[in-house]
């Protein structure tokens, strides 16, 4: 195991502030140092009105998005159980459509509240059966979970399709960045408070991560911090749902990436999987940015290529080794 | 020699049965609530049926293969993400030689050059992964259903660089429902489904002795490797032949290969493969039937399949687990 040092963290913090800076200059608009710096008023709008949102709602999403999944992980002790391996964001998207349907409203906050509590129905239903059961294979765990956001999706989209609202749907379900602008994206900072409440909690998710009689032993309250765990995933991923859309494999690559390398002290791998997690969204939705310029690819469709990739690297190359922890 | 037929009695029996309630919801199908301009409506609706029907036949046969082939119950083409690499390779077609290849080459043509191109895909991918021994079950199901979603997500990325014309060429030959299949195409499909059904009936004796095990099928006799290799060619052709119809059904073979195996009881491909079509049937036009007029909906029925078929598949999963 490679010891985490300052200087990793701050590497890690310079490179993400480049990539930040530039981010901030890619796009269809001119937007140029010296104009900012001449004070034209247009590029200083550009600025404020979108790019600046778009790289913060980047940064939180990816941030909140790869914590969920590092804690999701400890606390289920399946390292392929996440968010989007248990049907959570699938739930979530459930709960934007049922929203919709019964309030009608555009309100946020409403959908929101639908969504995180259709989210933990989901999660904590999926969760339920699989206790019943008591061969719980590293690998069946996470395949019956894909199975089970399918079928939520399927539920989902027949809803949609009586509702006439599949094409909103599929507005809603891919993950993108384009359409966020001033006002449009705030909701993500409770993703980022939640996240930092999930830093706090991170001792007792370690701990939980050893089994539930370990932790019992150590004295520490196994069901409370695990559905506090589970409640901090479902509101995350819901808060992303709701604002930008489904955000996939990035709490299932970057923890399991990061926790390769750094072990699973949670108090030194959930800084860098936060940092990693910035860095991974935000060179996706550069890349989704750039490969077609002026037009954009929505930041899902890289992410589900790239993501798909490297799961199954994970799957096959380092199963072996994972499955033997 | 008695033993064997007392065995194989029932499941000829129920074999018949399935039969006759395949039978029995095509004619409902063609035949309830037939008023009006009636002449038209039965050519419609028999047409709908026939791709049901080559439809069902393709899933049904590719599925059973498949699960002979990779000696387990609960691994699909649909789960493995062929009908998705299928997509893939025709939004590649479209992305690298653009829309009027699709549009002006000879379809026929064009259409051997996709399959055979998702024979090759098809046998790499099952030689990556099934290629090595003592892989875990699960591992692979895994790995399959994460193919899947890399396929899917990759045709999704090309679909995205295909300027706005040519996609909407794509579109139409890929999001065919079973409410408009073109009748030129269809004859084709029924011939390649029916010049499989006869290979694999072919294949039929052998692919229950490959079912055993590959050491059992070897020490018998039997060239487990190319019976493999001639499976997988049916299987990617029958494949093709679906999604180019009607588009991904991923939970539909894997729905009607195990209820055909629990219906009958039996291994023996001869009872099974029928068994397992006429179950497919059975899905496709009952379904068909019970959403169009009993609930008046249209075109839902792949994503009702998608429903219980997922669901089945789990309570499958769990099955499993507690061996």
């Amino acid at each position: 195991m490679t010891r985490l040092r300052a200087w990793h963290l701050a590497a890690g913090t310079a490179l993400l502030a480049v990539l930040a800076a530039w981010s901030l200059f890619v796009g269809v608009s001119d937007l140029s140092l010296a104009g900012l710096l001449d004070g034209r008023p247009d590029e200083v709008r550009v600025l404020v009105e979108s790019r600046l949102p778009r790289l913060l709602a980047i940064l939180l999403a990816g941030t909140a998005m790869s914590v969920a999944g590092l804690v999701m992980m400890h606390i289920t002790g399946n390292r392929f159980v996440t968010p989007s391996t248990a049907g959570t964001t699938e739930s979530a998207t459930l709960g934007v459509l049922v929203a919709t349907l019964l309030a009608g409203g555009e309100a946020l906050i409403v959908k929101m509240s639908f969504a995180v509590a259709c989210a933990l129905v989901g999660t904590f239903f999926f969760l339920a059966v699989l206790r019943r059961l008591t061969f719980r294979d590293m690998i069946l765990v996470p395949l019956a979970g894909i199975m089970f956001g399918s079928v939520v999706g399927a539920a989902t989209t027949f809803v949609a399709y009586r509702a006439d609202l599949l094409q909103s749907l599929g507005a809603w379900t891919s993950g993108d960045f384009s359409g966020v602008l001033r006002g449009r994206y705030e909701l993500l900072w409770i993703a980022g408070a939640v996240t930092v409440l999930g830093y706090l909690y991170a001792d007792r998710f370690t701990v939980a991560g050893l089994g539930r009689s370990f932790a019992v032993n150590l004295g520490v309250r196994y069901d409370r911090v695990v559905n506090t765990g589970l409640v901090l995933t479902a509101v995350i991923t819901a808060v992303v749902v709701v604002t930008v859309g489904e955000v996939p494999f990035v709490g299932l690559i970057v923890p399991n990436l990061v926790t390769m390398v750094l072990g699973d002290h949670l108090r030194y791998a959930l800084p860098a999987t936060a940092l990693a997690g910035a860095l991974f969204v935000l060179l996706c939705d550069i890349v989704g940015r750039l490969v077609r310029f002026p037009y954009e690819i929505p930041v899902s469709t890289v992410l589900g290529v790239v993501g798909a990739a490297a799961f199954l690297a994970l799957l096959l190359g380092g199963g072996r080794q994972v499955r033997a922890r | 020699m008695t033993a064997t037929r007392v065995a194989a009695a029932p499941a000829r029996r129920r074999l018949a049965l399935l039969a006759l309630l395949a039978v029995v919801a095509a004619a409902g199908f063609c035949l309830i609530g037939l008023a009006g301009n009636w002449e038209y409506a039965l050519i419609i609706r028999s047409r709908k049926l026939a791709t049901m029907v080559v439809v069902g036949v393709a899933v049904a046969c590719s599925s059973v293969l498949f699960q002979t082939v990779t000696g387990n119950r609960i691994l699909t083409p649909g789960i493995m993400g062929f009908d998705q690499l299928f997509v893939l390779i025709q939004t590649l077609i479209v992305f690298l030689f653009g829309a009027l290849a699709l549009s002006s080459a000879d379809p026929r043509l064009l259409f051997a050059g996709q399959v055979a191109v998702m024979v090759v895909f098809a046998g790499l991918l099952y030689r990556w992964l099934f290629g090595r021994d003592g892989r875990d079950l699960f591992v692979l199901v895994l790995a399959g259903v994460v193919c899947g979603t890399l396929f899917g997500s990759l045709s999704s990325l090309a679909a995205r660089l295909i300027n706005p014309n040519d996609f909407v060429v794509l579109q139409d030959s890929l999001f065919a429902s079973f409410n408009q299949v073109d009748p030129a195409l269809l004859g084709l499909s029924a011939v390649l489904v029916a010049a499989m059904a006869v290979w694999t009936v072919r294949l039929a004796y052998r692919l229950d002795v490959v079912a055993l095990s590959r050491e059992h099928a070897i020490n018998l006799g039997v060239h487990h490797a190319s019976v493999v290799n001639e499976a997988l060619v049916v299987v990617a052709v029958l494949v093709s032949v679906s999604t180019a119809l009607v588009g991904p059904l991923t939970f539909l073979g894997v729905l009607v290969a195990n209820l055909a195996r629990q219906l009958t009881g039996t291994f023996r491909h001869l009872t099974l493969l029928p068994a397992a079509a006429f179950v497919s049937v059975i899905v496709l036009v009952g379904g068909q039937l019970v959403l169009e007029r009993v609930f008046g909906m249209n075109t839902a029925l792949s994503v009702i399949i998608n429903f219980a078929g997922g669901a089945y598949f789990i309570a499958l999963l769990i099955r499993e687990s507690r061996r």
